[in-house]
């Protein structure tokens, strides 16, 4: 198989589309094949002209690298074209539905974009002296304020930087307070729908993760959980809305039971989405609860941009929180970088935070309004409860409903298929959609879980319904070949996945291929 | 020897006082392919229900837990190169590690084959 340049590469999974023929390049009309960047260039030329160097001296006194490093030399226009190739083989939620549940690929507004954008904001850099920042820790302050409100917390920690960073901070506040009373604890029950990274960060923490079981109808065993507690539970992590997309009903029980050990509760907010504008969390009893800015306030990820994870505080948390943080002083905002108190259990981060992001998400907040995001809410949930009303006649809903933002079903409609839930995922791919989160939660058998979030309109969602149900029944009719041997219509085809978790090559080398 | 199986699928064939620990057939089918596994060191001591050890699929990472009480006598190196073997033979080549029994009593509340084969049926 040669690229386009004439090159061999050595990527044999590029395969052909159409069986019909082959063409020279490996392309397939528009959709071109695309070696490794390695294999573009060669080491013989360069992409860069430099003008020799008379007399040249070089002040390492020896110790300079004079053999060759073995990197292949490319123009400009072959670097673009390399990149711009890839990031047409790319999936992204401003090509199409994005349902990956409980990771609410919501549209990210161009409005978000152009406020980023502002060259007052774009330009600045969070080493300049603060008189000439106030605009931005104001932005910052504004932001913290709302998210305050919204959630009826009476302090936020701004600066962690993903929902699982903010998870760390959570608990280290937590750590913090309870070891300022003396009470150092060393467990922390997580439900076994708990996100992976509950466990992981309590983990991180030095805490002991005792599981909590679920119930029949998906939700955390409240008396399971009260036999777990005890004097040395530090916390209880819980998300809620939960993974398997339902309320916990029970979640002020929950916090009392855990509060009357002594103990904190976490809840993770990766799911506030289907919330925000209807539950404060503060009413819940909650004390730490990190928020998404890149899931419910509309910033990119997933591969788009980096996430932001605000910690909201209960009263008793707030003294603990990390450092640096934005007050409203008399005159000017300050950015309190040392602690008075000393309680603050320190720094997790360089600077303030996600500012691009902050920016973001105070532009989706302030053009919906409180009005706009209780709607984004109520939207999420309609759409999620539209998808499962569609399809649990011919999937299996692994809970009755009505679930709330993202829908769960389980592989029981697949048993004697001879497909799986990972063959029909990948089915999904030569349909056009990026497959639904699967394998998880991982209470209920080959999982799927479904989030179409607010931004699709109903045609949007009538079509991807309409696209699901064709699979089910090319499956239940004995089309085993469409799913073992999909995706047929991508780049790559279907991947190793164990090949390359077994024996993973992770450097290019020179002349591989000819050892 | 006898070979008793726990409810979160280890199985521990007991021989004197060691039992060979591993993950029984319906664990490697459910885990799907196993890329890495994680063993314990020899010496190292666990209380029965203790995670000692963990399994990585293309799925998912899971704990093993001991099915006893005791110390770690022997680990199964090949793992580390090879981690298929606990799908090829998750009842023989690919056993994780060997554990001194030192409560017998602790074998009881364990499932013997025809036990386990009732708890699994009762799991479908």
């Amino acid at each position: 198989m040669m690229n386009n340049q004439g090159r061999p590469t050595n990527t044999s999974s590029v395969k052909n589309v159409s069986n019909i023929y082959e063409t020279f390049t490996g392309s397939q009309g528009l959709s071109q094949a695309e070696g490794l960047i390695y294999e573009i260039g060669d080491t013989e030329r360069t992409g860069v002209d430099f003008k020799e160097v008379n007399d040249f001296k070089s002040a390492l006194g020896g110790m300079e690298r004079t053999n060759e490093i073995g990197l292949a030399g490319l123009t400009e226009p072959e670097v673009m074209r390399h990149y711009t190739r890839l990031s047409r083989k790319n999936f992204a939620i401003d090509l199409g539905l994005y349902p990956l549940g409980s990771c609410t690929m919501k549209h990210n507004p161009r409005l978000n974009e152009k406020m980023a954008r502002l060259s007052g904001l774009g330009d600045i850099h969070p080493l300049q002296p603060i008189s000439t920042t106030q605009g931005a820790l104001d932005l910052i302050d504004t932001l913290a304020h709302w998210l305050k409100t919204m959630t009826g917390m009476p302090a936020v920690a701004m600066s962690p930087k993903a929902g699982a960073h903010g998870e760390l901070c959570g608990l280290m506040t937590i750590r913090a307070a309870l070891e300022a009373k003396g009470d150092a604890r060393s467990i922390v029950l997580a439900p076994e729908s708990a996100h992976g990274t509950n466990p992981a960060t309590a983990s991180l923490c030095g805490y002991r993760v005792k599981p909590i079981p679920a119930t029949e109808d998906g939700r955390v065993d409240l008396e399971a959980m009260k036999e777990a507690l005890g004097p040395d539970v530090a916390a209880i992590m819980v998300t809620n809305p939960n993974t398997c997309g339902l309320f916990e009903r029970e979640i002020i029980e929950i916090a009392d039971a855990v509060h009357a050990v002594g103990g904190y509760f976490y809840c993770d907010g990766a799911n506030f989405n289907a919330i925000v504008g209807k539950v404060r969390p503060g009413d819940l009893g909650v004390d730490a609860m990190h928020i998404n800015l890149h899931k419910t306030f509309s910033t990119p990820h997933g591969g788009g941009g980096p996430g932001a994870g605000p910690v909201v505080l209960s009263e008793a948390l707030a003294p603990f929180a990390p450092m640096p943080y934005v007050i409203a002083g008399e005159e000017n905002f300050e950015l309190i970088e040392h602690d008075p108190t000393g309680k603050s259990f320190g720094r997790m981060t360089a600077f303030h935070g996600q500012m691009g992001m902050f920016i973001r998400a105070l532009s989706y907040m302030m053009s919906h309004g409180a009005d706009g995001l209780a709607k984004v809410a109520e939207d999420s949930v309609l759409n999620a409860n539209y998808v499962l009303a569609s399809l649990k006649d011919i999937m299996s809903a692994s809970f009755e409903g009505p679930c709330m933002h993202e829908a769960l079903f389980d592989d029981r409609f697949l048993k004697d298929t001879g497909i799986s839930t990972l063959d029909f995922a990948k089915a999904m791919i030569d349909e056009g959609y990026h497959p639904m989160t699967m394998y998880f939660p991982l209470v209920v058998h080959g999982a799927m879980l479904i989030e179409p979030t607010e931004s699709e309109s109903k045609q949007s969602v009538d079509q991807f319904i309409g696209m699901m149900r064709h699979l089910v029944e090319k499956a239940k009719a004995g089309e085993i070949e469409r799913f073992t041997g999909a995706p047929h219509f991508a780049p790559l085809k279907r991947l190793d996945e164990t090949g390359a978790a077994r024996n993973p090559v992770l450097r290019w080398r020179a002349n591989e291929g000819e050892e | 020897m006898t070979i008793y199986y726990s409810e979160d699928h280890e199985w521990i064939n007991v021989e004197g006082s060691v039992g060979t620990v591993g993950i029984t057939e319906y664990a490697q089918n459910a885990l799907g392919d196993i890329v890495f596994v994680e063993v314990p060191e020899v010496g190292d001591e666990f209380a029965k229900g203790d995670e000692v050890s963990v399994v990585e699929s293309v799925k998912a990472a899971s704990e093993i837990y001991s099915p006893v009480t005791g110390e770690i006598t022997a680990v199964n190196e090949d793992l580390e190169e090879n981690a298929a073997l606990v799908n090829s033979s998750p009842d023989g080549d690919g056993w994780f590690f060997k554990v001194t029994v030192s409560n017998k009593d602790e074998l009881e509340e364990l499932m013997d084959a025809g036990d386990y084969k009732t708890f699994i049926a009762g799991l479908e």
